[in-house]
């Protein structure tokens, strides 16, 4: 049951897009939620809706599992979907009632706002689903490389973040254990008021800090042995290298860019 | 004939006192000792005999209060030295789960290397030969927290490995272990000793596994009480019993049964009552 905890979300493939250099992949996703936020005009936003299609079927993640990662933000959809069909104005009037107006522009810049949204939330997801967190954080450690000149230690937040990564797990377990072993001597941990069964957890929260201490000084010391002294000095096994089809990648971005930009002088303005 | 690897003179630890005024407690005095290379040596002693002290000083994470602990020759005096012994002596822990560093096992194995500023391609090579030989090459892809606590153990081992150590001290191992994960990482053990020809150094407390060193230290209250081959050590069972150790079940059954001389595996127990029984029926 705890033992089937994956990091993150990552959906295990072949694709393309599982091989391009996970690099590659964080900037382009990165620039491209910029690009979205560009987008002014419906033709516009369409192309960008077309390249995340192409990327979610390149990608071969089942359409379920893309629809899950809409999921969690369906409420925020639906707010911001009313909200815009009443608040703005302007254009044709569909729909008249006492003090609410339903405007052609109100209409449009719901839809608009929906679909930028649906867009951002799927190429994000599909940048989670083909890489896995050590592979992001490994990503994120060399993009951020060049901070170093601001004495900034990259490495040494990377390593943080693929730690706790390793821990996540490591810790669930142990909590599990701590609430069985305080069950079994009678601590009543389900049923009481929020401030009660708040105060139940305190009987498990601190044997869980205390041992996590202990582990910290465990794994410190382990790390010593292996002649860990940060981040000079060090190589590493697994190289980044860019392939055809992340130069190919950046292309594709590029030229999606552009035609945005284009389109958004030609069309008109939806936001 | 046999060349020195480590050698432990007159070495004395003692824990600093608390802030509390509370007296530091001595872990080890006097202390001296060697272990020779390509040599299997198990330190046996119950809690607190000062043998995880004793395997820390090993390869440098404590310092000696007095007496000197030399690698090669090396004696780790400032922090660059410890480095330099660390590359030569390795080190496992208790703890499976507190020494795994990455979410994957080869990236986990590949950690010792990588720090040592090895070359990508090389660190390829060794982290597959170094898996190879824990048996953990199928599940090198795996994430460490799905594998049973033996496997992980070999993970950790195969970690160690990787760096190419000429020594590696297993501060006890299977402590933590189901008796399969426990079986399994000892014979892990045996095999790196007589196949690869490395330095073993094994911290226990379970008699069993000590019988399959070539020389056993005992420990008791910070002192060496004895030092010799399983055989000599398990014969003397009152001695034992008098710092609080025990000889192998299989032992103390040959001697109930009044079988002479020393019998140390289970195997040679089954076959010596096997013989002692077809004996007496005929």
């Amino acid at each position: 049951m705890v033992r089937d905890i994956t990091f993150g979300q990552y959906y295990p493939g072949k694709s393309v897009l599982h091989r391009m250099d996970p690099r590659m992949k964080l900037a382009a996703t990165f620039g491209m939620i910029i690009v979205i936020f560009i987008c002014k005009s419906f033709p516009a936003l369409g192309l960008m809706t077309l390249f995340t299609l192409v990327a979610a079927l390149l990608s071969t993640v089942p359409l379920k599992m893309i629809l899950k990662s809409i999921k969690p933000v369906l409420i925020i959809l639906i707010f911001t979907a009313v909200l815009n069909v009443f608040y703005s104005k302007g254009g044709q009037t569909y729909f008249s009632w006492w003090k609410i107006e339903v405007t052609e522009k109100g209409v449009n810049t719901a839809v608009f706002t929906v679909i930028r949204i649906i867009a951002l939330v799927v190429l994000s997801s599909l940048l989670t689903y083909t890489t896995t967190p050590t592979m992001l954080t490994d990503a994120l450690e060399r993009l951020l490389s060049p901070l170093k000149v601001f004495h900034i230690k990259v490495h040494t937040l990377a390593m943080m973040m693929t730690l706790a990564l390793r821990f996540i797990p490591t810790l669930i377990e142990e909590i599990d254990r701590i609430m069985n072993a305080q069950k079994a001597r009678g601590a009543d941990l389900e049923t009481g008021g929020i401030l009660q069964r708040a105060k139940a957890l305190i009987p498990i929260f601190i044997p869980l800090m205390v041992s996590s201490f202990r582990r910290a000084y465990e794994l410190a010391l382990a790390m010593t042995c292996r002649c860990y002294t940060g981040g000079e000095g060090r190589t590493r096994m697994k190289q980044m290298k860019l392939a055809g089809r992340d130069i190919a990648c950046l292309v594709i971005c590029l030229i999606v860019l552009a035609g945005v930009i284009t389109l958004n002088i030609f069309f008109k303005k939806v936001i | 004939m046999s060349e020195k690897l480590i050698e432990v003179n007159n070495v004395t630890y003692v824990y600093e006192p608390d802030e509390e005024g509370a007296p530091g407690y001595t872990a080890l005095s006097n202390v001296s000792t060697h272990i020779d290379k390509g040599e299997f040596v198990a330190v046996l002693g119950h809690n607190g005999s000062g043998k995880s002290t004793l395997a820390k000083l090993l390869n440098a994470i404590y310092e000696p209060t007095e007496g000197t602990v030399s690698v090669k020759g090396i004696v780790a005096d400032t922090e660059e030295k410890g480095d330099e012994v660390r590359r030569i002596v390795g080190m496992v822990f208790q703890n499976p789960d507190n020494q795994i560093v990455a979410t994957i096992v080869e990236d986990d194995v590949a950690f010792g290397p990588e720090n040592l500023g090895v070359e990508p391609s090389e660190i390829r090579r060794r982290v597959d030969e170094a898996l190879k030989s824990v048996n953990m090459y199928e599940m090198r892809e795996r994430e460490p927290h799905r594998l049973s606590g033996g496997q992980k153990q070999r993970v950790a081992i195969a970690g160690v490995l990787a760096m190419q150590t000429e020594c590696i001290v297993l501060d006890e191992p299977t402590a933590m272990l189901d008796p399969m994960g426990r079986s399994e990482v000892m014979k892990t053990v045996c095999r790196l000793n007589e196949e690869l020809g490395i330095t073993v150094v094994l911290i226990t407390h379970f008699m069993e596994e000590a019988v399959l060193a070539d020389r056993v230290i005992v420990m008791d209250n910070g002192r060496i009480i004895d030092e010799g081959t399983p055989a000599e050590i398990f014969s003397k069972a009152d001695f034992l019993r008098s710092h609080g150790l025990d000889v192998p079940q299989s032992t103390e059954l040959c001697r109930l049964v009044g079988i002479d001389g020393c019998v140390l595996s289970v195997g040679e127990a089954v076959e010596k009552i096997a013989s002692l029984i077809g004996g007496a029926a005929g």
